[in-house]
Order: structure tokens, then C-alpha cells, then sequence
């Protein structure tokens, strides 16, 4: 673990009613979240190998937290999203760094498969702030009834010179689904796409 | 009337490794289990409120294990407290229907303790976060246990619902170095000391 971990969170948060209706089996959605040190927080540094490390690192640790606090095997896996709050100190490019380069491979090795584009946002804050994480089908990004997003937060992160780095992975799409689009069951989940 | 119906669960565990001091190997762990239910008393005031406790007795239990199950099991737990957040269109008084089936729960699944569960209750809005006091389950005066977990969720309570929820803690807090009543020099029989 290349990272300095102060904190992480895990938070599982079911539906077991919306719009009046039950929902059954509930719609679940985890969320893993680490709190880190920034070591370049209040430095310009051109090269951020370490935090594209750290990102591989969180991809696979955060990944398998929320798989395994859904109680699901990797395949059960539906959909995911990635997301980083930079504190104070540090720069958005620091969240881009741990999100973009090397955190996907071993997320999806968590999740299996995982053929779409990992849905993410990034953004400074400070403690308190909420952090919304994307949700797209995992294997095809088209799929309407999982475009989704779960919100994070931590009182006490990021402080100025920490990032909070968050995956989210889900069993299942929204709770009631109406809208259309391409649907999980008709989705190939080759190219990522459809 | 007054059957309990659940909207949501959230289970939210925080592993504590340090916060700015010696880096701990294994953390220090806090957790909460909350509902979001339908409050069957919003918009109206109703004086005879109480058999609503009964329909909360199951749901006490369940979040109850599940939290103490998340944590590692119910023999690690050693601080907890509870908390409740009403919608607008309910009352502070409903918020404390939770008392005794949210303390009750965790005494039985924690198998007997001794403290006094602390409280916090509070009437809010959809997104309000409430802080969950934290004491040592066997002695109240317990200082390195004194703690508290922010609760909440961004879509919750609305007007007619409550938020209700349980928290636990397997240890001190992480750097405790404030002196007091040592766990390990409680008596746990007052359930003070």
C-alpha cells in the first residue's frame, strides 16, 4: 500500500421502498472510501507516479470492500463509479492522478469484467463537503436503468492536506426503472458500450 | 395503523487507523446501522403514541445484530449510543419512541450491559446529519470511549418519515490519551463505574 490511510469507510444503503411501492429484493449500493494523505499537498510536483500507484492500490482495496460488503460474488456486480475530493492543499490534478491512470484494472478485476468506462467526478473540498459519485452499467454504458449516483461524506475529511478517494459498486439499478433506454438483459457488454 | 414500513437501510463502518498520531494496525472501528421509516404520527398530534414501540422492537433487533455483526461481533463492541432524527412533520416526541426499542436491541444482542444508552434526538430536514453520542457500554464515566458518529443520508427524513439509528464502537478513540476512568479499572456493576 503506497497510500497513508487514516480512514476508511464503508456505508451499504438499501431501498426497500420508493414511490409508495416496495421494492423487493431491496436495490443495494456500497460505497468504500479511504482517507489519505496528499504527499504533495502545498507542492507543485510534475510527476505524480505515486499517486497513479496509489490509485491502483485504492482500485483494488476499495473495489473488494464494496463487493464484499454487498455479500456478492464479483460477477453480481452491476454497476460502479470512482470518485476523489482533493482538501485544500492540493490540486484537482492530484484527484485525476489516483483516478485516471492505473485505478481501473484492478476495480475491475474486483468487480469482473467491467467492459464500460468507470464513471467518476472530482473536486477540492474541505470537511463536511459531499462527494457525488456517478454510477454507470459496468459492462455497457448505455444501459439508462443504472445511470445513478450515491453520495459520500465525512465530517472530518478531507483536511487540507488529504484526499478522500471513493468507489462505489452496486447489485442492482435504480428502484424503479421507467424510463426507457437499453436494457440490462439486452445489453451485449463487449465494447463497453451497448 | 402504525405498521412499521421501511423506505431504506444504510449501514455506514468507519475503519480508524490514526489521525495524525502512531499509525494503529488494527483500527479502531465505528459503525451505524439507521432506517428510514414512515412516521405513522406526521402532521397530526396524537396523545397515546406509545404502542408504536412495539412495531420498532423487530427493527431494533435487526439493525442491532447487523451492526454488531459488521463490527466483528457483539463480543467486541464496547461503546454504543442512539439517535433518532424526525421529519418535519413530525415531533420531537416521536423521535423518542426509539428509546426503548433501540436500547433494548442492542442490551439484548450485546448480551446484558450495563451503561445507559446515550441519546441524541433532534427534528430535521431532508439531508440533516445527527450526531450520535458514543459511551463505554458497561460504564458510563469511561472517558477514552467518550465519542460521537455523524448519521444521515442525503435523501432523508423527509417530512413524514424518521431516521432512526444505532451506533457502536469496538474500542477508545484512537489516540485517547485524556486520562480518567480506565476501561480496565471499571467495576461495570453501576453501570457509572
Amino acid at each position: 500500500m503506497n497510500a497513508k490511510i487514516r480512514k476508511i469507510g464503508v456505508w451499504i444503503e438499501e431501498t426497500h421502498c420508493e414511490g409508495g411501492k416496495t421494492i423487493s429484493p431491496p436495490t443495494r449500493k456500497a460505497v468504500a472510501a479511504a482517507v489519505i494523505e496528499n504527499p504533495y499537498a502545498g507542492q507543485y510536483v510534475d510527476d505524480l507516479s505515486l499517486l497513479m500507484d496509489i490509485g491502483a492500490d485504492l482500485g483494488a482495496l476499495l473495489g473488494e470492500k464494496c463487493v464484499a460488503a454487498l455479500g456478492i460474488t464479483p460477477d453480481q456486480a452491476e454497476s460502479y463509479g470512482k470518485a476523489a475530493m482533493v482538501g485544500e492543499n492540493g490540486e484537482l490534478e492530484h484527484a485525476a492522478a489516483i483516478l485516471h491512470p492505473k485505478m481501473g484494472a484492478p476495480l475491475r478485476k474486483a468487480v469482473k469484467k467491467g467492459a464500460a468506462l468507470v464513471p467518476s467526478s472530482k473536486k477540492r473540498g474541505g470537511l463536511g463537503q459531499d462527494l457525488d459519485i456517478p454510477l454507470g452499467h459496468k459492462d455497457a454504458a448505455y444501459v439508462r436503468s443504472h445511470f445513478d449516483a450515491i453520495e459520500i461524506r465525512f465530517n472530518d475529511a478531507p483536511r487540507a492536506n488529504e484526499i478522500l478517494v471513493a468507489i462505489a459498486v452496486t447489485d442492482s439499478g435504480r428502484p424503479l426503472p421507467r424510463v426507457g433506454g437499453l436494457k440490462a438483459e439486452d445489453a451485449v457488454g463487449e465494447d463497453g458500450l451497448r | 395503523m402504525s405498521k412499521l414500513e421501511v423506505r431504506k437501510q444504510v449501514l455506514a463502518i468507519e475503519e480508524i487507523y490514526h489521525e495524525g498520531g502512531p499509525v494503529a494496525k488494527t483500527p479502531h472501528m465505528r459503525g451505524a446501522a439507521f432506517a428510514i421509516i414512515k412516521n405513522p404520527f406526521a402532521g397530526r398530534y396524537e396523545a397515546d403514541i406509545q404502542r408504536f414501540m412495539d412495531d420498532l422492537r423487530p427493527l431494533g433487533l435487526q439493525l442491532a445484530q447487523r451492526l454488531a455483526d459488521a463490527l466483528g461481533g457483539a463480543d467486541k463492541i464496547e461503546g454504543y449510543g442512539k439517535a433518532s432524527l424526525v421529519g418535519s412533520a413530525g415531533e420531537l416526541e416521536h423521535g423518542a419512541l426509539w428509546h426503548a426499542p433501540g436500547g433494548y436491541a442492542m442490551r439484548e444482542v450485546l448480551k446484558g450491559t450495563k451503561a445507559i444508552v446515550p441519546s441524541a434526538k433532534k427534528v430535521g430536514g431532508t439531508g440533516a446529519r445527527i450526531d450520535v453520542p458514543i459511551t463505554h457500554i458497561n460504564a458510563s464515566y469511561v472517558r477514552s470511549h467518550f465519542d460521537s458518529m455523524e448519521v444521515g443520508v442525503n435523501d432523508a427524513p423527509r417530512a413524514d418519515e424518521m431516521l432512526l439509528a444505532l451506533v457502536m464502537s469496538n474500542g477508545p478513540r484512537i489516540h485517547s490519551r485524556s486520562g480518567g476512568l480506565e476501561a480496565s479499572d471499571i467495576k461495570g456493576e453501576d453501570g457509572l463505574k
